[in-house]
């Protein structure tokens, strides 16, 4: 499991795109806001925590269908539900590769994207700690979504239709403790909801996304 | 003799076939006695006046949206633990209806709170979470199409129902936490006396029963339509493969 890993990370590097995609992404949707909604420094501040929740939302959406694509294209996904690994085992180590290879990414950008939004000092560790977190459950969730469009053929736009209903609940808890901190509030409840919904994610994603991948194979 | 019987779809036919005509009967005859009953013969409120009129629309409408969501989800479960194909069908034969009612619930409400609460539309946690139902519908819906194999749609639509299920009743209780509510809560309970005066209550009773069996014949129709479509592709396959 932990070579699969290994070799999704390195794949993901080494092939271009995934990496970086998501990051410049991430950039360029926070670039717009200001051109959208003008540069008022006041303004930026009062919206900048749901706007970095949606962009490294959307920014961990574009690299999702190529969680099992090439995969399956190439016949290594047969090859790799046939070895000893259990399917979830191999949901899982396939999450926690986009984790690592976009999920830290954004979270690590996010601070310093925070920055140019204008966003309040106190904001910055609960931005990070929130995305830290929340971003595990988006990556399982997506695999989760990666898992039942495999066989469609152009089926990125299903794969959001299908994933961004289910991100609902993370974006609103995760969003909620950036704001709460930034108000002055406890975000330490908010904060203790979100881990629990990565945690139930971490708990269920994999088996559901395994019977879809069984599904898909048979 | 068991329930399970009814899930070979020649039997199915010949049963649903058999209700059918009753079923639609007794909607159409519930629907109409509650609909006039409900709009012509009870008073006005002396708030609200005629505008309260649209409970006999908006309550039964979206009862049966959550309601139909469940009934999906059961069927998933059966298909993906017994593998009825008539269950897959049922599955899919009620989405239709569920996104149809979630809209009705959504524009009656709309039609209500403009003259009430002075807006077509508040982020109040209650419509927000119709709307993330209608969403629901829409992906669950696209996904029966996108698939290609019959068995293979019903497999993943079944997940997704069921994965969709736990994320649904999450974003019903986050958006509790996210917003504060316009919307009043729940009148109606199997436990307590109804706060509603009888001159309201009982026509609204006939439109639930009403929507319910309507929904009945709606799910039987489909149902049936899906198994003729199918058996009208394994002839045509027949044939062609000739």
């Amino acid at each position: 499991m932990l070579a699969l890993c290994r070799r999704d990370i390195l794949l993901a590097v080494r092939s271009g795109g995934g990496f970086g995609l998501a990051l410049a992404f991430f950039l360029i949707l926070v670039m717009f806001v200001p051109f959208g909604v003008g540069p008022d420094r006041a303004v930026l501040a009062r919206i900048a925590p749901g706007i970095l929740w949606i962009g490294a939302l959307l920014a961990c959406l574009l690299s999702l269908d190529r969680v099992f694509q090439l995969d399956a294209e190439d016949g290594t996904l047969e090859a790799l539900a046939t070895s000893p690994i259990p399917l979830t085992g191999l949901v899982s180590a396939k999450a926690a590769a986009h984790w690592i290879t976009t999920g830290l990414p954004l979270t690590l950008a996010s601070a310093p994207l925070g920055y140019l939004l204008g966003l309040p000092a106190e904001g910055y560790i609960w931005l990070v700690t929130s995305l830290a977190v929340g971003t595990v459950s988006l990556s399982f969730i997506g695999t989760f979504g990666a898992a039942i469009t495999v066989g469609i053929k152009r089926g990125g736009l299903l794969l959001s239709l299908l994933v961004l209903p289910l991100y609902i609940p993370t974006l609103i808890l995760g969003a909620q403790v950036v704001t709460r901190a930034v108000s002055g509030q406890n975000p330490v409840a908010s904060l203790a909801l979100l881990g629990g919904l990565t945690l139930l994610t971490l708990a269920l994603i994999p088996i559901a996304a395994a019977m879809a991948l069984r599904a898909n194979l048979r | 003799m068991s329930l399970w019987e009814y899930a070979n779809p020649v039997k199915f036919m010949a049963l649903s076939g058999r209700i059918l005509p009753f079923a639609t009967v007794l909607s159409a005859a519930l629907l109409l006695t509650g609909l006039i009953w409900g709009f012509f013969f009870t008073a006005d409120d002396f708030k609200q006046g005629s505008t309260v009129k649209i409970i006999f629309l908006h309550v039964p409408a979206a009862l049966m949206a959550i309601n139909i969501w469940l009934m999906m989800l059961v069927a998933s479960l059966v298909w993906l633990v017994r593998r009825h194909h008539v269950s897959a069908l049922a599955a899919r034969a009620a989405a239709p209806i569920g996104i149809t009612m979630t809209l009705i619930a959504l524009f009656t409400g709309a039609i209500w709170g403009k003259p009430m609460w002075g807006t077509y539309w508040a982020w109040d946690p209650r419509l927000t979470s119709f709307m993330i139902l209608f969403v629901f519908y829409l992906g669950y819906l696209a996904l029966w199409q996108a698939v290609e194999d019959d068995d293979t749609a019903a497999d993943l639509t079944s997940i997704l129902c069921m994965v969709g299920s736990v994320f649904a009743l999450l974003s019903r209780y986050a958006v509790n936490l996210w917003n504060q509510g316009l919307h009043q809560g729940a009148t109606l309970t199997a436990t307590k006396e109804s706060p509603i005066d009888g001159s309201y209550y009982y026509p609204l009773l006939v439109c639930i029963v009403g929507f319910i069996t309507l929904f009945v014949t709606l799910v039987l129709l489909r149902t049936r339509m899906h198994i003729r479509l199918r058996r009208s592709r394994a002839v045509l396959a027949r044939e062609a493969s000739r």
